[in-house]
Formats: C-alpha cells, sequence, structure tokens
C-alpha cells in the first residue's frame, strides 16, 4: 500500500520526462546567462522579464487547457489584439472597469469559439481560424487601424508598469495567481479530469457520462479570457490598445505548450511546465538581446527569428526523442 | 440525429452531388452581376485571376499535405524565402553577364530550395514524428527570417521583363499564372488519381497505421507531400514577386498559410485526411478572392471583409460536414 503512494522520483521522472526537458533547459539556460552577463540576474532584468512575458504566459496557460482537450485555438492572438482596444477604451474608467471589460471581450469570443465548435461541430483548427480572422477585422474596425492611447490619468497604467507591494509588477502577481489557479483547477477538480479525459477518449468520455460538452465550453471560454487578459497587459505595459499585435502569439503559445512536454492530441499536460515552456522562449530573447549589448556580435531583429526557430528545433528533436523513449517505456 | 440538422442533410444528399462551394460561387456571381458595377468586364476577370492563381497554387500544395492528415504553417515563409532568392540571383554579377541563365536560375534554385524546406518538414514530420502544426512552425518562424536576413531586410525593385513574364504574361489574352495553376491542377489530379503514389497519399489519410501495415511507402508519401507543397509554396513567391516587380520579405506571403487552409477546406478537403480534392482548391481559393473582391468593390472596407471570410469558412465547413455523414 505505502508503495502506492509514496513520492517515487524515478517513476515521476520517467512519467514526465517531457516536462522534465522543459525545466532542465530553463535552468541550464538560465545558468548560463548567470555566468555569461553581469547584470543578468539583477532584479531589474528579472522583473521586466517576467512583466514583458507575463502575457504570452497567460495565453499559454489557456492554450494547454484547450490542447489537453485535444483541440487548438488560433484565435488568441487576435483576440488579445482587440481586447486591448477594448481595455483602452475603458481605461478613463480606471481599472476596476477596463480588467474585468477586456477579459469579458475575451470570453466572448471564446463563447463564438464554443459555440462553433460544439453545436455547429466544426473541427477547432478551422473554428478558431475564422474567429482570428474576426477578431482581427473587429479590432481594425472598432480602433479605426490606429493604436489607441490609454487614459494616463486613471489607474490603468499601474497595472502594467506600477509595483504590486513595491515589489513585483502588477502583471506578475496576476500571472503566478492564475498559474496557481488553473494549477488547482487541472489537479483538483472534476471539470479538470473531464479535460484530461476528453483528450484520451472524446468518445469514452461521453460514454462514461463525463460532462464533455460543459468541459469543452470551459476550455475555449478560458482560453478566450486569457488572451482577454493578455490584452490588458499589453495596453497598460504599452500604453495603447494594439490593433496590429498579436501577429503568431498562438504559434507561439503552442510552442510553449508543446515545449512544456503537452502533445498536441491532448489527453496529458502540466500547468507548471506550459509556464517553463513559455519562460524558456523568452528566455532565449533575453538572453540575445544581452548578447547584442556585449557588441560583439550584433544580432538583427531577422536573425533573432532564424535564431529563435533554431532553438525551438533543437527543444522539439531533444522532445522527440523523449516522447519516443517514454512510449516504449510505457508501451 | 439531431433535428437541428435535417435540412442541411437533406440538401447535402441531393442527386446531383450539391457542393456548398459551387452554391457559394454561383451565388456571389449572380450578386456580382446585379450590384457590382463593371463586373461583367474583361479587365475585371483578368485582375481576379492573376489574384487568385497564388492562393490556388499554395492551396492545392496544402490540399496534398491536409490528405495525409498533415498540415503546412511554413508555406508563406517559404514564398518569402523563394521571392527573397530570385532578385538576388538575376540581379548578381553572374546573372547580369548572362541574362538568360540568370533568369533561369532565379526561377530554378528558389524552387529548389523550397523543395528543401519541403523536405525538412516532410522529415520532421514522417520520420521523427513530430506533430505536423510544430514541424512546420519552425520554418514559420524562421524562413522569414532568413529571407529578411539574406535581403538585410530590403525591399528590392528590379525591372527584368523576361522575368516578370511568370506574373504580368498573357497567353491566349489570358494572365499566364492562371493557366499555370489550372495546369498543375491537372498534373496533380491525374498524380493523385492514376498513381499509385497518388493512391497511398489518400491511404495515409484514410488509416496511417493500415497504410503502413499494408507495406506501403508511408514515409516516402508524406515526405513528397510536403516537399509538392513547398516547391508551389516557393513558385507563388516568385509569382507574387514578378508581378510586383518587387521583393519583400516582410510582406511577400503573410498570412497566406490561412488563406491556403481555408481554400483547401471551403473546397472539401478534411483536416483529418483521406480526401485530396484538387479542383476543389481551386474553388475554394476562387470564392475566397471573389468574397474579397466583392466586398472591396463595393465600398466595404478590408477589416470587414476578415470578418465575412470567418462567416463564410465556418459557413463552408459546416455545410461540408452534413456530406461526409
Amino acid at each position: 500500500m505505502l508503495d502506492e503512494t509514496a513520492f517515487d522520483l524515478r517513476k515521476y521522472l520517467r512519467r514526465n520526462s517531457a516536462s522534465v526537458t522543459a525545466w532542465i533547459a530553463l535552468l541550464a539556460l538560465i545558468l548560463f546567462g548567470l555566468m555569461r552577463y553581469d547584470n543578468f540576474g539583477s532584479a531589474y532584468n528579472f522583473s521586466s522579464f517576467l512583466n514583458y512575458n507575463a502575457m504570452f504566459i497567460a495565453i499559454a496557460l489557456g492554450m494547454c487547457f484547450v490542447i489537453m482537450t485535444g483541440g487548438i485555438d488560433l484565435s488568441v492572438g487576435s483576440v488579445a489584439a482587440f481586447t486591448s482596444v477594448v481595455a483602452a477604451y475603458l481605461s478613463p474608467y480606471g481599472i476596476q472597469v477596463a480588467l474585468p471589460g477586456a477579459v469579458l471581450a475575451g470570453v466572448g469570443f471564446g463563447a463564438i469559439n464554443a459555440f462553433c465548435i460544439i453545436i455547429l461541430r466544426i473541427p477547432p483548427f478551422i473554428a478558431t481560424l475564422a474567429t482570428m480572422l474576426a477578431a482581427k477585422g473587429g479590432a481594425l474596425v472598432i480602433s479605426g487601424a490606429q493604436t489607441i492611447s490609454v487614459d494616463w490619468g486613471s489607474n490603468f497604467t499601474k497595472l502594467g508598469m506600477g509595483q504590486a507591494f513595491g515589489l513585483f509588477p502588477w502583471a506578475i502577481v496576476i500571472v503566478a495567481g492564475l498559474t496557481l489557479a488553473l494549477w488547482l483547477v487541472l489537479e483538483r477538480t472534476t471539470i479538470g479530469r473531464t479535460v484530461l479525459a476528453i483528450g484520451g477518449s472524446e468518445d469514452a468520455s461521453n460514454l462514461m457520462g463525463l460532462k464533455v460538452n460543459r468541459a469543452k465550453a470551459f476550455v475555449y471560454l478560458l482560453s478566450g479570457g486569457c488572451a482577454g487578459l493578455a490584452g490588458v497587459f499589453l495596453a497598460s505595459g504599452f500604453g495603447a490598445g494594439q490593433p496590429l499585435e498579436g501577429i503568431g502569439w498562438e504559434l507561439s503559445a503552442i510552442a510553449s505548450v508543446v515545449v512544456g512536454g503537452t502533445l498536441l492530441t491532448g489527453g496529458m499536460g502540466s500547468i507548471p511546465a506550459t509556464v517553463a515552456g513559455a519562460l524558456l522562449l523568452g528566455l532565449v530573447f533575453n538572453v540575445l538581446n544581452f548578447e547584442n549589448g556585449q557588441g560583439t556580435i550584433s544580432f538583427s531583429a531577422y536573425w533573432q527569428m532564424v535564431i529563435r526557430g533554431g532553438f525551438l528545433f533543437a527543444v522539439i528533436l531533444l522532445q522527440s526523442r523523449v516522447i519516443a523513449r517514454q512510449q516504449k517505456v510505457l508501451g | 440525429m439531431d433535428r437541428a440538422m435535417k435540412l442541411p442533410q437533406r440538401v447535402a444528399s441531393m442527386p446531383f452531388r450539391f457542393h456548398g462551394g459551387i452554391a457559394a460561387l454561383v451565388a456571389l456571381l449572380v450578386f456580382n452581376a446585379f450590384f457590382t458595377p463593371n463586373f461583367l468586364q474583361l479587365q475585371t476577370l483578368f485582375v481576379n485571376i492573376s489574384q487568385v492563381a497564388t492562393i490556388a497554387i499554395v492551396a492545392m500544395g496544402m490540399t496534398l499535405v491536409i490528405a495525409t492528415g498533415g498540415i503546412d504553417l511554413s508555406v508563406g515563409a517559404v514564398m518569402a524565402l523563394a521571392g527573397a532568392l530570385a532578385p538576388l540571383i538575376f540581379l548578381s554579377d553572374l546573372g547580369a553577364a548572362n541574362p538568360m541563365l540568370g533568369v533561369t536560375l532565379a526561377i530554378v534554385l528558389p524552387l529548389f530550395i523550397a523543395g528543401l524546406c519541403g523536405v525538412f518538414n516532410g522529415v520532421m514530420v514522417a520520420v521523427l514524428n513530430v506533430q505536423p502544426i510544430v514541424a512546420t512552425l519552425i520554418l514559420f518562424i524562421s524562413g522569414r527570417g532568413i529571407a529578411q536576413v539574406l535581403t538585410n531586410g530590403n525591399l528590392q525593385t528590379f525591372s527584368n521583363p523576361s522575368f516578370s513574364y511568370l506574373g504580368t504574361g498573357k497567353v491566349l489574352g489570358l494572365p499566364f499564372q492562371g493557366w499555370l495553376a489550372l495546369a498543375i491542377a491537372c498534373v496533380l489530379f491525374w498524380v493523385i488519381t492514376r498513381t499509385t503514389w497518388g493512391r497511398y497519399l489518400l491511404a495515409i489519410g484514410g488509416n496511417e497505421r493500415a497504410a503502413y501495415l499494408s507495406g506501403g511507402p508511408v514515409r516516402r508519401v508524406k515526405i513528397g507531400a510536403y516537399v509538392i507543397c513547398a516547391v508551389l509554396a516557393g513558385l507563388a513567391g516568385l509569382i507574387v514577386v514578378a508581378i510586383n516587380s518587387a521583393s519583400d520579405a516582410a510582406r511577400n506571403g503573410n498570412l497566406m498559410e490561412l488563406d491556403a487552409i481555408a481554400a483547401a477546406v471551403v473546397g472539401g478537403a478534411l483536416l483529418q485526411g483521406g480526401r485530396a480534392p484538387i479542383f476543389g482548391a481551386i474553388l475554394g481559393a476562387v470564392i475566397i478572392q471573389l468574397v474579397k473582391y466583392t466586398l472591396l468593390a463595393n465600398g466595404v472596407e478590408d477589416e470587414v471583409a476578415l470578418i465575412a471570410k470567418a462567416v463564410i469558412i465556418i459557413l463552408a465547413v459546416w455545410v461540408q460536414q452534413f456530406r461526409r455523414a
């Protein structure tokens, strides 16, 4: 009996080897940065790095839930652009209106996705592709294709630029809370378990009488809401609603989830590892910026894209080896 | 079955094999004939053909990849890469000294490099078993970057009539790239319906394990699909550059993966694989182009056109659901 409940590190590592790869790569990159650059470990770099990546982490968290059901949400980037404009328009009323307003706008797009996928039975890839176009169009229409400046007199910009308790930027605190909450939802609630079961086999979940449609609706609403939150961070951090932003964000979110060891086929996934994946992809940029600052080699923005792709390639190669071995072990 | 599904199901099972795409096309044509000024003119036809050809060419390649149950997100980046290479080649010293050789190389080499991109995608998917979205994500991110590194991010303008023929030439009074798209469609249609390669392509999408167990060359066929897709994307990149007499690595093929996937799906490709409607892809590309044109010609803003495109994609897929059953 004891053996079954006791924590077996080797067994854990074997079962979670794909997520562990992400943690090891993240630690290795941090160590590399600490040894090579003087200010890499400074509080300033630490907090500005996390602050900038808060929006990507938020989106990746929502995406992780969607992917665990075997679905995908391509609309998140455009939805974040849309909600950043909404947040900018609502900013004169203060953060207490702009934050829930923008998140609700995101949830609204999530509802459209859920309707198309669950009621109309459109494949998630296509449904969210269409919402992506619609959200992009919507963002351009309501903003007149202009960036919309936020109201600097209200408390809205404090969210992106001020500090909570004089320590961390608010965005980091919010994202840390979200991570903890979603981790509990996944590990401790019925809906979390249903999400994993759907990814394992949707037919079986239906036959077992699980509330499949409710769980599926939940993940798309959640993903829309997370994108809405990212839009708030975008608007408050940069002082403007930006209808043209968000291009390719869905793909970096997918990459974060995959680097975190989650298979796109669903049925498994880890919230902390997804955060590690998002941090890892962001850290590559951070390290490149330091490399530029050293002045020895100057990487242009174009080279950064190439190197980022190359890095993704390396991690994916590593993952594919690890996952192949894992599948052999689990038979 | 649900009651709500009855009507579309009935429509879908009509004797003449009702196709949602064809109905949409007819509706668009009728609407335009009545309401869009100057629609029934040759000039309008030329404009639409030259715009639709690039989408159609990429969508046909995408259809092959989708038929294997995959997806290729890198087509836009491959277009940018091929498009950036061509002017570099015929503007080089060698190309300037031997114009004929220069133009030939400017077409062959970029297509070859595009093919290598396809090999990369195909090997990632078929040999290393990386999921197609993730595998093609790598080139999606870095491909455009490579193109911009090659050109320093500059816009390359040029004047080279023999290369520009790709985008501006006319055969029998109609744009050359339209004929090219049609020729490619005929070849691909023949390949899919008449060759063993084509049969394996569909078999893999239908049931990969079964195809593998029955001794099919699953890996080779899959890699082949990605290579064809990438070469066609490269060709589309060359056409865009030829039309503009300029190559802009930042914009060439931007968001093309979405148009191509949408065109393939509107044309009847199933994302889970097993079907490769080549002429459907052309139909899908025509519909998407006509919607854009209809809205623009009637003074609707570009942004609203995106929303209309979204609605059309959803409607087309929704109607096709019932054809499958």
